[in-house]
């Protein structure tokens, strides 16, 4: 009897474990899959085409050139590989100025064989039209065929613009410079800290003032992201603007700080716990030794709590990059690449959070979002292993 | 020369040592023997003011290294432990390699001369009969060693910032026969440079290695006296009654 209820409880243990296991796996295989779709996309917005003049030599343009001739950045084929001519931007609703509704049709019937014309008759036209109007087949004009989005565009890409039109902007580095650099700053900032209240917690406070605060900082890694948000949208942001004579107090800084704060708990708890289990004979060996107590605690205490350190550093880093909502709330949240810690960022699990909503399902930025969550996700892996790789190293040495 | 004069120690209110008085020797071993929780390890402890780390403990009387109150107000307690080692019960070596495990105490008084740190724990480990066995492995980690290996290293530890005397807390307990021996052998050695103290719940241990003996019972010392005598011809009858229920 007792062998089959053990038999039982190992297998339901077994199962457990593998649900687990493969449930995870296929979260990761979902979100991959998800992303890996984001490529085959075509770079224009899609429904649309773009066309030129058909004695134009250019065949294809990037979406940045796309962008920025019709932001009339570009303004001359030359500087996109054409000929030295004057580019004129086109879109749909340039046509009334063109022709009357009445030339148009009815049901805008003769909309192709008009646009025919105006591609035709002008030879630094770049026409942006959906594909239903696009006029049938001539030698005047010329159809740009649509490139599949490419990761060279995607990785070193300085735009994030997922709406704009008629070329979207995925560019990834704003959003990972915006991410990397709020959350290293929140560690700059956390970890110090952190190991310092670890270290004066578990070594030097008396047991009135612990008993006292470790329940409160525990306390405090419970509370809700948002109220963290709140309380830096309130209090520190109009404080950071004030105090460094900002234009807008929604900054990188902001965030760091914010995470900073949300990150401590967690920090200080792991630290001082692995710091607590060190045991007592070491510190003994230590001050045996002559050894004072600040010399114990850096030359003992410290290395023999170095991997529960580096999972406190994991678990904070981890908790700063992967936070949405309090850095959603205080960053400020432009696209831009960071140039100082005073300007709005905006971090990836934000933009996730952000925009998902309203990115239609299947397109090419609801595709984009998911490659942004496989970059998160391969960041948090990246942390983890080196994290693992520091504290082996630190034991090999030991 | 240890000298202690009417030593009562409490934890809280729990009377722990009760009016003790003892002369210790120098270059002599000296064995603590006594039923468990009757006090060795407290009074031994009081030699290198280990029992300082016990916020609740309260102790009265004297407690004189050469006739110097090591309690008093103006005693630097890291100085007074670099002059008095502490061998503990369990191995436990830091989380470092071998040869650091001997410079440590080298390094945390601010020795820098990195030659003679390294003469010094070829010394020490030479003296704790280590020195054959980890002389090729000196960069590898304390952990790698077995158990007696471990504690020998924490010997050599403890000689290497010279001390005069050595308390030994139950060295051997942890350890196989084969180490056990190596150990007491060694004693017999560093007799002739430190004053050993060292407590022990063996009693063929206690008399294969020390001088005098000293027999805790609930806080009392009950006898002090040469080894032979304890062991032969003890005074009183609760020392004879735990040797030979000991001896067996
Ligand atoms: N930190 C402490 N706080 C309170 N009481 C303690 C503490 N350490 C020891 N004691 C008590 O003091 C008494 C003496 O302890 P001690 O460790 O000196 O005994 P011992 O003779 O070394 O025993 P053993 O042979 O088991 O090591 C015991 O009754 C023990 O319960
Ligand atoms: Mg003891």
């Amino acid at each position: 009897m007792k062998r089959i209820i053990e038999k039982v409880i190992e297998s339901l243990l077994t199962i457990s474990g593998a649900t687990t296991g493969i449930v995870i796996l296929l979260i990761v295989v979902f979100l991959f899959r998800e992303g890996v779709g984001f490529f085959s996309h075509s770079d224009i917005e899609s429904g649309y085409v773009l066309c030129v003049n058909g004695k134009n030599p250019v065949d294809r343009l990037t979406p940045e050139q796309i962008k920025r001739i019709f932001d009339y950045e570009i303004d001359n084929w030359s500087l996109a590989g054409g000929n030295d001519e004057a580019i004129e931007p086109f879109r749909m609703n340039d046509l009334s100025d063109y022709y009357s509704d009445e030339e148009l049709g009815e049901n805008y019937e003769f909309v192709p064989e008009k646009l025919g014309e105006i591609i035709g008759g002008t030879p630094g036209i770049i026409a942006f039209i959906p594909e239903q109007y696009v006029p049938g087949k001539s030698e005047e004009v010329k159809v740009l065929s649509g490139n599949k989005l490419k990761p060279a565009d995607f990785f070193g890409g300085e735009n994030w613009m997922p709406t704009a039109t008629p070329a979207p902007q995925f560019g990834l580095l704003p959003l990972l410079t915006g991410t990397l650099w709020v959350g290293l700053c929140a560690i700059l900032i956390a970890l110090p800290l952190g190991l310092g209240v670890a270290i004066y917690l578990g070594e030097l406070a008396n047991e009135k003032i612990r008993n006292l605060l470790k329940p409160t900082i525990e306390l405090l890694a419970g509370i809700p992201s948002v109220v963290y948000g709140f309380f830096g949208l309130v209090v520190l942001v109009p404080f950071i603007q004030k105090a460094f004579n900002l234009p807008v107090g929604e900054t990188a800084f902001a965030g760091s700080l914010v995470l900073a704060i949300m990150a401590l708990p967690t920090i200080i708890t792991v630290a001082e716990d692995a710091i607590r289990n060190t045991p007592q004979t070491m510190r003994e060996a230590s001050l045996g030794l002559g050894a004072n107590h600040w010399q114990t605690i850096y030359r003992v205490v410290i290395p023999y709590s170095i991997s529960g350190i580096s999972a406190a550093v994991v678990l904070g880093i981890g908790r700063a990059i992967g936070e949405t909502m309090a850095v959603l709330m205080v960053t400020g949240n432009a696209a831009v690449i960071p140039r100082s810690l005073f300007e709005p960022v905006r971090t990836i699990p934000a933009t996730i959070a952000a925009e998902l909503g309203e990115a239609p399902h299947g397109g090419a930025h609801y595709s984009a979002l998911f490659v942004l969550g496989c970059i998160l996700f391969l960041i948090t892996v990246i942390i983890s292993i080196s994290a693992e790789l520091i504290s082996k190293k630190q034991h090999q040495a030991q | 020369m240890l000298e202690t004069k009417n030593i009562d120690f409490y934890y809280g209110s729990f009377h722990a040592l009760k009016n003790i008085a003892m002369k210790i020797e120098d270059h002599t071993v000296t064995a603590f023997i006594g039923p468990s929780g009757c006090g060795k390890s407290t009074f031994l402890r009081l030699f290198n003011r280990m029992n300082d780390l016990i916020p609740s403990m309260r102790l009265t009387g004297e407690c004189l290294i050469d006739g110097e109150d090591i309690y008093h107000k103006s005693v630097d307690v890291a100085k007074l432990r670099k002059r008095v080692g502490m061998v503990f019960q369990k191995p436990n070596p830091f989380p470092k390699t071998i040869f650091e495990n001997v410079a440590y105490g080298l390094r945390v008084d601010g020795v820098n001369d990195g030659r003679f740190i390294a003469r010094r724990v070829e010394e020490s480990l030479q003296s704790a009969a280590l020195w054959e066995e980890v002389k090729d492995k000196l960069k590898k980690s304390a952990f790698e060693l077995s158990g007696g290996q471990q504690q020998r290293l924490c010997i050599a530890r403890a000689l290497a910032i010279a001390p005069s005397i050595i308390l030994m807390d139950e060295p051997a307990s942890a350890l196989d026969p084969i180490s056990t021996s190596k150990i007491e052998d060694l004693i017999h050695i560093l007799k002739k440079d430190y004053t050993i103290v060292i407590v022990t719940h063996n009693m063929q241990q206690a008399a294969r290695v020390s001088d005098k003996t000293g027999f805790f019972m609930l806080g009392e010392l009950i006898e002090y006296d040469d080894t032979k005598k304890i062991f032969m011809n003890p005074e009183k009858e609760e020392t004879q009654n735990y040797i030979t229920g000991r001896f067996g």
